[in-house]
């Protein structure tokens, strides 16, 4: 009885950390960008202040639109904001642990990035639909190369359950594989193009031509706007949630352990820091890439995936 | 697992991995500084090897590389790069992605016949193996794939990367095989260099499909 209720605490904690707390993730990865760039850079808050702003303005519907246009922003923000809350962050075993297996997670990927497609495609206008396809390609290759680490993770864990891996993947004295590099390697590459950030796509781009994600969103405003915008900050904290619970899963709470929590806490704001730390050392040291460019990006990702599995399955079959 | 087997398997991963991506990269300066980055790696495998089992030579076979393969050739290769004014040269031979499978073909060669072949020794070399091997038919695939004499080189030296990493995780190499294979590669490059000048002379150009052109009419 007392489990559950910890567990049910541990969900709600999770819950309010993560869906108030990823603007300010944006934020800070803005900061630390312009830091880096030798400029100040807006607030933390600013994101939140966006936000604010754009809720309080009408949104505009275009006339060409059909009645779904208002629906999309929503749908992808909804099953970001599910795949947020099925993603272990600062401890395991929350009460949506057992949904929590890897084929959903990426399943609610696709649906949110197929919502967004439908919205740039939904007035009709040029860019909205460059931006689809492109976005489209991507996610062609995206998709491969995550489904492909799937046999890895399922090789090395014996589950493909996240909340299953990043418990045991710290237990099971697996050590430092060749394979779970490679397999770091290409979720980072997946992670930054599915996440609109730089080699991929510029998010602080306002050139229509190169545009992908933003491209999508171009005819949305107002309170419209401020969700699609609120659907891409959950996707880059969804995306830094599940990369810290494969491969960096050591020091997570229990949900059952009250005592565990403060520690797990602080240890998950350190993570994020570090990665968004991280993200923005890569993003002020790389150019963004050509369009046609980022298919082959993702292909050495697909590649590199396989090769995580050839090494694992090869030493499986023949290996002591 | 021990932490001297898993730090030489992720070193070792990481020198296959920069092999790898010398596959993907379209200019010269990127693959120059993935063979940088793959040689000084080496040397650090090498210390930790020879941390590990105690031998004196691997630290010497580490400072060589270090000195030679870590600064020396990277420095000479970004000068000849300079010299040629190949800055913004662009490999266009083989499409990236078929090279890329070739090389992922490889590697599953490499690991399916190292481990089957070495099934008595240690678990400890026998990875290890795999992935030398994996590295040394990477650099003769990038050698096969790409046309500019300069993208070549560097396939070759990639190449010996895995031969010496082959030889720092055998117990009981002897340091003399060793430092011959790197004044070899020292003189080799050395010849290679001429070699282009002489070609860039008479050609203008670093490409060698004008070779073949060359060849041909002369038959």
């Amino acid at each position: 009885m007392l489990g559950v209720l910890l567990a049910l605490l541990a969900t709600l904690l999770h819950a309010g950390l993560c869906l108030a707390g990823a603007p300010l993730l944006a934020g800070f990865v803005n900061q630390g960008r312009a830091r880096l760039l030798g400029r100040r850079g807006p607030p933390l808050l600013q994101p939140y202040r966006d936000l604010a702003r754009r809720l309080r303005k009408t949104a505009l519907l275009p006339d060409t639109a059909t009645e779904c246009f208002p629906f999309w922003p929503l749908a992808a923000c909804l099953a970001l904001a599910v795949a947020v809350l099925l993603i272990p962050g600062f401890c395991t075993g929350l009460l949506t642990a057992p949904a929590a297996d890897y084929v959903t997670i990426i399943g609610l990927f696709a649906l949110a990035r197929a919502a967004t497609m439908l919205g740039g495609l939904e007035t009709g206008a040029g860019f909205g639909g460059a931006g689809a396809a492109r976005d489209a390609l991507f996610g062609l290759f995206a998709e491969g190369a995550l489904l492909v680490l799937l046999l890895a993770f399922a090789l090395l864990a014996g589950t493909t359950n996240v909340d299953g891996i990043a418990v045991i993947f710290p237990a099971a004295h697996i050590g430092i594989s060749v394979s779970l590099g490679f397999a770091l390697a290409a979720m980072l590459a997946v992670a930054l193009t599915e996440s609109g950030r730089i080699p991929a796509d510029n998010p602080a781009g306002h050139l229509e031509l190169a545009m992908v994600h933003e491209a999508m969103l171009l005819e949305y405003s107002g309170r419209l706007l401020a969700l699609a915008e609120y659907a891409a900050m959950l996707r880059l904290l969804a995306w830094m949630n599940l990369i810290g619970a494969i491969f960096l899963p050591f020091g997570m709470a229990r949900a059952g352990a009250l005592l565990s929590w403060p520690g797990g806490l602080l240890l998950w704001a350190g993570k994020l820091v570090l990665m968004a730390a991280a993200l923005c050392l890569f993003e002020v040291s790389r150019a963004k890439m050509r369009v046609f460019r980022v298919p082959e990006f993702l292909g050495a990702a697909l590649l590199l995936g396989m090769l995580a599995s050839v090494f694992l399955f090869v030493a499986a079959r023949i290996g002591p | 697992m021990s932490l001297t087997f898993s730090l030489a398997h992720l070193l070792g991963g990481v020198i296959l991995l920069c092999g790898f991506l010398q596959l993907s990269q379209r200019r010269l300066a990127a693959m120059i500084t993935l063979y940088q980055t793959e040689a000084l790696v080496l040397a650090a495998a090498a210390f930790w090897q020879g941390y590990a089992q105690g031998a004196v030579d691997l630290y010497f076979t580490g400072l060589i590389t270090l000195a030679l393969k870590g600064v020396l050739l990277p420095w000479g290769l970004r000068e000849i790069v300079l010299r040629f004014n190949m800055v913004r040269a662009v490999e266009t031979a083989l499409p990236m992605a078929l090279s890329m499978i070739l090389g992922l073909a490889l590697i599953g060669i490499a690991v399916l016949v190292v481990l089957p072949t070495t099934a008595s020794a240690l678990s400890l070399t026998r990875e290890d193996a795999a992935i030398a091997l994996s590295v040394v038919l990477l650099g003769l695939l990038l050698m096969i794939v790409r046309r500019n004499a300069l993208a070549q080189l560097i396939g070759f030296l990639s190449m010996e990367n895995g031969l010496v990493l082959a030889a720092i995780g055998m117990p009981g190499m002897p340091f003399v095989a060793e430092f011959s294979v790197a004044l070899l590669v020292l003189l080799a490059f050395l010849v290679v260099g001429v070699f282009l000048f002489r070609l860039r002379e008479h050609f203008d150009t670093l490409d060698l499909s004008g070779l073949e052109e060359i060849e041909r009419r002369g038959r």
